[in-house]
């Protein structure tokens, strides 16, 4: 099997990658709006404030809309077909992802669906990756 | 500033595809967008000496000296499968303004033999290579269809109803030699062919071919001396605008920013609204983008795009012919199809596209670059 896509953090996104090397998902906020801000940037694209800080989010969100690919992209070939997804966060920004423990199936994925970023390890990136929350495991 | 059109309307004096289209492994991207351009040219009297601007979606420069200019005016924008559209804008305000009086715009594209193209690669350190290439992305199909399922859960619609796009469009491309996919289509057909992404079957999805096609441009008090082999058609309005670098950042994933103040400006420049449009072209790299179109251009409200195309209304003898080529689905799609939409809006307005409207007099065309990412529009009219 090829090896699977891997991510090249530049200065803007640098620490949204070590925080997921640890574990952990965080973003940059506007210091002057509040807002979140996805893709991370220098500045805030929605008020142009100058300040960003870097926060640990829920991790938490719901399923807002996916496809289910049949053509499997190098490193993928063992899983097609698979669902990308689109995941809006509780923070109100949009992450694409792959998603766990769901049966990879148009009936068993629908919209609003909870899930909880996990993280791949992979070429020495840790990938955050979102799992469907299942009725014990939800925390709420 | 003698030269300047001013307020002299900006024609398309000459259009003309390559002569072969589809599968052409015998010819490179320069040579399909070169071959396109000569007959342009020819159909206007002119010659390669009297072009002084020159837009492609190919490397320009490249471009220039494989014909032998130094033009004046450059215009090298590429922003997906729209880049097209923004050429004819640029052109009309470069010769309104006088920075050139005829320009060439011209594009050429090996998509499926791949002769004389660039490898296709997304950055991995670009926002699109960072957070939507690494989760199994295998191709525009997988990236370029992500909000589609948003779309149809708000307003109510199934999966299979994307299947009405190519089938709607069919009925233009039957028959059609240059076609790539020639045959009627039914509802049947398109939703028991192979699966790409689900919901997106096989014709859902475009082809990827070979190809070009080449507009020539002018003032048309520039052009009143010449001897033009077909009817002017006229630029009245155009737009362009931009979101993000991929779907996953749009704002609102049942609607496209891009689609809606492009379409607005155009609009507004033409001075025309919607009920004054005869025919239509919205770029359909996969079925859920006309739809998208079809809403954020005015034409039908949210949510009204597939009851409209079910109601005809868009096949031959409809209120508002669209995709009359078949579109990028059926009739041909090297990558860029954006060139390919203007080419059928200009044989419609000329009176001599393989499956005629009757009567058309104005055609607004819509493109699309990148996966939601750029938009360009034109309102064209042959009055």
């Amino acid at each position: 099997m090829s090896a699977r896509f891997v991510p090249v953090p530049t200065p803007e996104t640098g620490t949204y990658w070590e925080k997921a090397a640890e574990g952990e998902l965080w973003l940059p906020r506007c210091d002057s709006c509040g807002r979140a801000v996805f893709y991370p940037r220098s500045f805030c694209p929605h008020c142009h404030g100058d300040d960003l800080t870097w926060f640990r989010a829920s991790g938490r969100g719901v399923v807002e809309s996916f496809i289910i690919n049949h053509n499997p992209a190098p490193g993928y070939e063992q899983d097609a077909p698979y669902v990308i997804a689109l995941i809006m966060l509780e923070e109100g920004v949009r992450l694409t992802t792959n998603l766990l423990g769901v049966e990879q199936t148009p009936d068993a994925v629908r919209i609003g669906l909870p899930v909880e970023v996990v993280f791949e390890q992979r070429d020495g990136i840790a990938l955050p990756q979102f799992r469907v929350i299942t009725g014990d495991g939800a925390s709420g | 500033m003698n030269r300047a059109a001013g307020s002299s309307p900006v024609i398309i004096a000459g259009a003309a595809e390559s002569p072969q289209l589809g599968t052409v492994p015998g010819q490179s991207a320069m040579m399909l967008a070169v071959s396109s351009a000569r007959l342009a040219l020819r159909q206007t009297g002119l010659a390669w000496a009297d072009v002084d601007g020159l837009a492609s979606t190919l490397p320009v420069v490249d471009l220039a000296s494989y014909v032998g200019i130094r033009p004046g005016w450059l215009d090298g924008t590429v922003v997906g499968g729209c880049s097209s559209m923004l050429h004819v804008r640029h052109a009309v305000a470069a010769i309104r303004s006088g920075a050139a009086s005829v320009v060439v715009v011209a594009h050429g594209e090996s998509g499926r033999s791949r002769v004389g193209m660039p490898p296709r690669a997304v950055d991995p350190a670009s926002m699109a290579g960072q957070f939507e290439q690494p989760y199994g992305m295998s191709g525009t199909f997988s990236r370029f269809t992500l909000p589609v399922l948003a779309y149809l859960h708000t307003y109510g619609l199934s999966p299979d109803d994307l299947a009405e796009v190519p089938v709607a469009q069919s009925e233009w491309a039957a028959g059609n030699p240059r076609a790539y996919r020639d045959k009627p289509l039914d509802i049947h057909a398109v939703l028991s062919s192979r699966m790409i992404a689900w919901p997106f079957r096989v014709l859902e999805c475009c082809p990827l071919t070979d190809g070009g096609g080449a507009l020539v441009l002018m003032s048309a008090r520039r052009a009143a001396d010449l001897d033009l082999e077909h009817r002017p058609v006229t630029v009245l309005g155009s737009g362009e605008s931009c979101e993000g670098p991929g779907a996953s950042f749009m704002e609102d994933l049942t609607s496209f920013a891009g689609f809606r103040e492009a379409s607005a400006r155009a609009f507004r420049e033409s001075g025309l609204t919607q009920a004054d449009i005869d025919h239509l072209m919205i770029y359909d790299a996969y079925a859920h983008v006309p739809l998208y179109g079809l809403e954020d251009l005015g034409f039908v409200g949210r949510g009204e795009a597939v009851p409209f195309l079910r109601s005809g209304a868009t096949r031959p003898g409809g209120s508002l012919p669209m995709n009359t080529n078949g579109g990028g689905l059926l009739y041909t799609h090297t990558g860029m199809y954006g060139m390919f939409a203007i080419q059928e809006a200009v044989r419609q307005l000329r009176g001599d596209a393989f499956a005629a409207v009757p009567g058309v007099r104005t055609s607004f065309v819509q493109g699309i670059g990148g996966m939601f990412g750029a938009a360009g529009s034109l309102v064209l009219s042959n009055t």
